[in-house]
């Protein structure tokens, strides 16, 4: 099998260095085509005897046209080997679609190994370049597939490049530009997909109408990436992510560490088409301007405005604002003590696809017409992104999803094609799901086939119990304490369909009127499920405790467990509240909850901090799935003692599993909040002394104190303990050293991967395979850290729409707190609901018109002649009502009473 | 990074369970008694043996067997960048060492008492798998200098990347820091007489990993046996019988 050898000779590095690698060419990679007479093995055959057309397509093609590729209509494509590493090392996301395409068995898409292939393996010729060469590699390939399979099928190649094109037609290959061969296929709608080439390319005649004024360079163009390089080193430019304000997108933070401070951009012109979270690299501009740049950003703001929404749960979900409002300025001169600059070069792009909805607009005269039309993102901080369609009426009223291609200098907006639509906008389902990228599908058939076959009762109620606790009194007088939770691990084994869903789900997503599940029914409400009074399968972290709360000893172990009563929250705090009840249960209930208290005061003089959220709960009526009511999520004494045996058996499995596996244990770190975000909260704590000198006792106070704090905190993630070295793991908002998850599995998959651990750890079953590859490791631990967030993102969603359902038939009245200084009103919070939002003291459209007076050492804001002032924390009274001021787009709208 | 893709091709494409191209001459150095090249594809090895001889130092001669002396050596032309291979430093003494202890393990040394025997091998080129080739091209050399043994000795190494065992690990796979498994055997035995690994494996896996380095060392052991045969064959037509 093994043919010929030949050699490579590859430059590296600074110096040249010359290196010989071999390279087998084989005779067993095969066609893959099913007709095919002369190839052997048709396992990873794919290509079907219809086929009349089989494709061959260019690196770019891959490249830029990947949602077309993704689009059914595209059938019978060869894939080969020198075009996969290409898209590989240019871009990665392209190409994991593209493998996935290549996995999907509904799809015909075939690798074709052509680089190993003894017929189609090519020599770099003397000074030809890599692409050439490449680009030969594709024609000579697709030359051997025309001869390969006869004339019966035609060989088509699919290039944009105009070189690649003529030479290919030269050589006796047919080869098609993309345009041309979607024209050919006859649909219309697939011509949307298709990815326009810039204006400023090939097809420069075609691009709308040539008024002058259209052809106007609107945006300073970006320096050539050689001029960054060199004013990086020099010090000119700084390089850093761009971060938009997600309250006001014309403003804009770049995060510098060569001037250790964030660099402020105001106004789109600055910002020179920058997306959030691209790397940039910015220029400072002269001192003397940094204020007057500032007018900027409000100048633009035409249509922009604030929303209502949710109480962020922590700092990644909070708009990346510092802006002067909330920041107290030392500087004797505070206007000018921000750095501003202008967006000089993009050094790295961040461009994905974007959930949301076309610009309404009048349908143009002739039906079915190529249509330029603008669609808004979900994303404020997104800039309007023009796309062409030809069925702007299907689109109008649908969320759909746009990618941006480019963005020249002489248009105003990016321009972007569009991918596909999720369904009607105001759809319950369509909003908060599909743009999370959450996975709702119901579980497919072998997924399903993986459960144990048992027969499946499934009593009115229930749900999933994934955790249980007992208590005993020991004879010493200490106590054994026990947390058991269900064995997941026990059916879900690795490797199987239905691990690999739950890996990719990685969690169950709460929505206010149903739950996504990461594992199917059966499982996690039967059989894992540790309902009362049956036997269940468990696995348990045993404490031995004394009466003060100190582990003496920590047993592990798998257990049959058989739970005495299955307590809501509420119940198990009456039965401890109630002192005529003097049963076992409610014995060990008050044990436990005393030790309980105790460990929760040892955490918090560790330094742990007690944040809070701003959980809302909802009543729904069960036939509409409308909201009845609306309140704050009641947070109980009971809720914080299984809280915290919970906490403790994390902890402790965590330093089971680390002391057996240091290099390969899934851990979750929480990272010392940095110094920006210490400072917002430092400038609430100012505030909060001087105030509470001022309220005395107040009850929401200390909650929003909290909630303030919990939003200057990143977000805690799930990481492999050989990626970081320990002082890294620790985990802040705990005060934990070590800390992991361990007690959910039947709803978070990190567990399911922590329990694994610890059943390998105690020697009951063997590590997987997969904990010997760190990478793999790693990219697990990014998936769950991903799927986490979209599912905290999707429940913030799913929350947001229903306050707005509800209060579209109620405009209550009710208190609020301000949070914040603007300009122009303030940012108020309000508790009952859990909500947050702008309350404007001008009108729109007359900006401020100096009447009022924003003090920034005192946070405070004050008509000019000194009759009303308010202040930070300030209780205020506010009417929530919902408007639409743009069809299709409600909103819930905050006035001052 | 990826060694294996979803293909199953390595970056050589060679697929998991393939070895490079064996190739091997003997009788390359007139002057010693027996000698010979063995290629792993890139990697290219030249022995040469001496002996059985008078003992060059009288103090280290063994009165019931023969002494068995080994020297490794890197050529300075053997890697792409050209530095000063030193002689004795502690990677070339650990493996003069391990192919000194394998290869006595089937030298019959006690058929020689008083006499010494000196194996020299040098790396001419090297693309990962030194060790074994070294082992392979001191088997054939003692073949040819007609040493009685009990079996043949080969030798062949296997690894775990990307979660696949793969055979034969070239540079860069070599490099990429994974387990590697040097194994070698007495093929007509069955005997194991090296085994030699580096980082961890759990060891469900490395006896999968071992059992298919087994299966290279046979299949090196043909080729062995062919190239010997085929030798011989010549020897015999020389000679005219």
């Amino acid at each position: 099998m093994l043919h010929s050898k030949t050699f490579n000779k590859k430059t590296r590095g600074g110096r040249i260095q010359k290196l010989v690698r071999e390279v087998y060419l084989r005779d067993d990679i095969y066609c893959g085509a099913l007709f095919c007479k002369s190839c052997e093995d048709k396992s990873k055959a794919r290509l079907t005897a219809t086929a009349s057309t089989i494709l061959v397509l260019d690196t770019n093609v891959v490249l830029n046209q990947i949602d077309l590729l993704e689009n059914p209509a595209i059938e019978d494509v060869v894939l080969l080997s020198v075009v996969l590493q290409e898209v590989k090392n240019k871009n990665s996301s392209v190409y994991g679609r593209l493998r996935n395409l290549i996995d999907s068995p509904a799809r015909r898409f075939v690798v074709f190994s052509n680089e190993f292939h003894r017929h189609t393996y090519v020599q770099t010729m003397a000074g030809e370049s890599p692409n050439d060469r490449n680009d030969r590699a594709i024609r000579v390939a697709a030359r051997w597939y025309q001869s390969h399979l006869g004339e019966s099928v035609k060989v088509l190649l699919i290039t944009n490049d105009r070189e690649n094109n003529r030479k290919a037609t030269e050589e006796g290959v047919s080869a098609e530009t993309i345009e041309s061969y979607v024209k050919s296929l006859g649909q219309p709608a697939l011509l949307d997909l298709l990815v326009q080439p810039a204006s400023e390319d090939v097809i420069m005649e075609e691009v709308e109408d040539m008024r002058p004024s259209k052809r106007k360079v609107v945006y300073p163009e970006h320096k050539p990436m050689s001029e960054i390089t060199s004013g990086l080193t020099k010090g000119i430019y700084h390089q850093g992510k761009l971060r938009v304000n997600r309250y006001n997108p014309f403003e804009a933070y770049v995060g510098s560490e060569s001037i250790g401070d964030e660099i402020i951009i105001y106004g789109r012109g600055n910002m020179n088409r920058a997306f959030d979270g691209d790397v940039v690299a910015v220029k400072l501009l002269p001192q003397d301007q940094w204020n007057e740049e500032k007018s900027l950003s409000i100048v633009d703001e035409e249509d922009e405005e604030e929303d209502v929404h949710l109480v962020p749960g922590s700092a990644d979900d909070a708009p990346g604002d510092f802006n002067t409002s909330t920041k107290f300025d030392f500087d004797t001169n505070p206007a000018s003590s921000r750095p501003s600059g202008c967006v000089v070069g993009i050094i790295k792009r961040n461009w994905h696809s974007y959930c949301g909805s076309l610009e309404p607009m009048p349908m143009p005269a002739g039906r079915g017409g190529l249509v330029y039309a603008l669609f808004v993102s979900k994303d404020r901080r997104i800039p309007k992104i023009r796309i062409q369609t030809r069925q702007l009426e299907n689109l109008l009223d649908k969320r759909i999803i746009v990618a941006v291609d480019s963005w020249d200098r002489q248009s105003r907006h990016p321009s972007g094609h569009y991918v596909r639509s999720i369904g009607e906008i105001g759809d319950r389902d369509t909003e908060t799901e599909v743009e999370n990228d959450i996975d709702a599908r119901p579980f497919s058939a072998q997924v399903l086939a993986c459960l144990p076959p048992l027969p499946c009762v499934d009593p009115p109620g229930c749900t999933d119990i994934d955790d249980a606790l007992h208590c005993a009194m020991l004879p010493t007088g200490n106590f054994e304490v026990g947390v058991h939770i269900a064995d997941v691990t026990n059916f879900v084994h690795p490797g199987t369909p239905l691990d690999d869903e739950a890996s990719k789900r990685g969690t169950s997503v709460y929505l206010v009127e149903r739950r996504i599940d990461m594992l199917p029914k059966p499982l996690t409400e039967d059989i894992c499920s540790l309902r009362a009074d049956v036997e269940r399968l468990a696995f348990s972290v045993i404490w031995e405790m004394t009466p003060e709360a100190e582990i003496i000893s920590t047993k592990y172990t798998k257990s049959i467990i058989k739970s005495s009563a299955a307590l809501s929250y509420v119940e198990a705090q009456a039965r401890m509240d109630d002192s005529r009840l003097v049963d076992p249960l409610t014995k060990d209930l008050r044990n436990m909850n005393a030790l309980a208290k105790i460990m929760r005061q040892r955490r918090i003089q560790r330094g742990a901090l007690t944040l809070a959220s701003a959980e809302v709960k909802f009543q729904i009526d069960t036939e509409t799935h409308d909201p009845l009511d609306i309140g704050m999520y009641q947070i109980r004494e009971a809720n914080q003692m299984v809280e915290e045996f919970m906490l403790a058996a994390n902890v402790s499995v965590a330093e089971k599993i680390l002391k057996e596996f240091p290099e390969c244990s899934l851990l979750r770190r929480h990272p010392t909040p940095n110094k920006r975000d210490a400072w917002t909260f430092a400038s609430y704590c100012c505030c909060s002394d001087s105030l509470d000198r001022a309220v005395g006792d107040d009850p929401y106070f200390n909650k929003l104190i909290r909630i303030m704090a919990t939003r200057c905190m990143t977000q805690a993630v799930y990481f492999c303990s050989g990626e970081l070295s320990p002082p890294e793991f620790l985990h802040y908002g705990l005060a934990a050293p070590l800390y992991t998850h361990f007690t959910s599995p039947i709803r978070r998959y990190a567990d399911v991967i922590v329990h694994r651990l610890l059943a390998a750890s105690i020697g009951i079953y063997k590590l997987p395979t997969i904990f010997q590859d760190r990478p793999q490791l790693t990219s697990i631990a990014d998936n769950l850290n991903y799927r986490h967030r979209n599912a905290q993102m999707a429940s913030r969603g799913s929350v947001e729409l229903h306050t707005l359902i509800y209060f579209r038939n109620r405009p209550t009245d009710t208190e609020a707190r301000i949070v914040k200084m603007r300009s122009n009103g303030f940012i108020v919070f309000v508790p009952k609901f859990g909500i947050e939002g702008p309350v404007y003291l001008t009108m729109r459209g007359d900006k401020g018109g100096g009447e009022w007076f924003v003090d920034e050492q005192q946070q405070n804001i004050r008509k000019m002649d000194g009759s009303v002032s308010y202040s930070i924390l300030q209780a205020v009274k506010i009417h929530l009502e919902v408007s639409e001021p743009k069809p299709n787009r409600p909103k819930l709208q905050l006035t001052l009473l | 990074m990826e060694f294996v893709n979803p293909e199953g091709l390595r970056l050589d494409g060679r697929r998991p369970l393939e070895m490079r191209q064996l190739r091997a001459q003997i009788g390359a150095v007139a002057k010693a008694d027996g000698s010979a090249v063995f290629e792993m594809g890139n990697t290219k090895v030249i022995a040469a043996v001496y002996g059985p001889r008078e003992v060059q130092n009288r103090s280290q001669q063994i009165n019931d067997q023969a002494l068995v002396r080994c020297e490794y050596s890197m050529a300075n032309f053997s890697t792409g960048d050209r530095r000063r291979k030193p002689k004795g430093d502690r990677r070339s003494t650990e493996i003069s060492l391990v192919i000194r202890q394998t290869m006595e393990a089937c030298i019959l040394t006690h058929l020689m008492p008083r006499s010494q025997i000196d194996i020299y091998v040098q790396v001419l080129q090297a693309d990962g798998g030194t060790r074994s080739a070294c082992i392979n091209a001191a088997t054939l050399a003692l073949a040819d200098a007609g040493i009685p043994m009990r079996d043949l000795v080969t030798s062949c190494s296997a690894g775990f990347l990307n979660s696949t065992p793969l055979l034969d690990l070239n540079y860069v796979e070599d490099s990429a820091g994974g387990p590697d498994v040097t194994v070698g055997i007495l093929p007509k035995l069955d005997k194991v007489t090296l085994l030699q690994m580096d980082a961890k494996l759990p060891i469900d896996t490395f006896e999968n990993v071992m059992q298919l380095a087994v299966e290279g060392c046979k299949a090196i052991a043909n080729y062995i046996r062919e190239v010997l045969l085929e030798n011989t064959k010549q020897l015999e037509y020389r000679r005219g019988l």
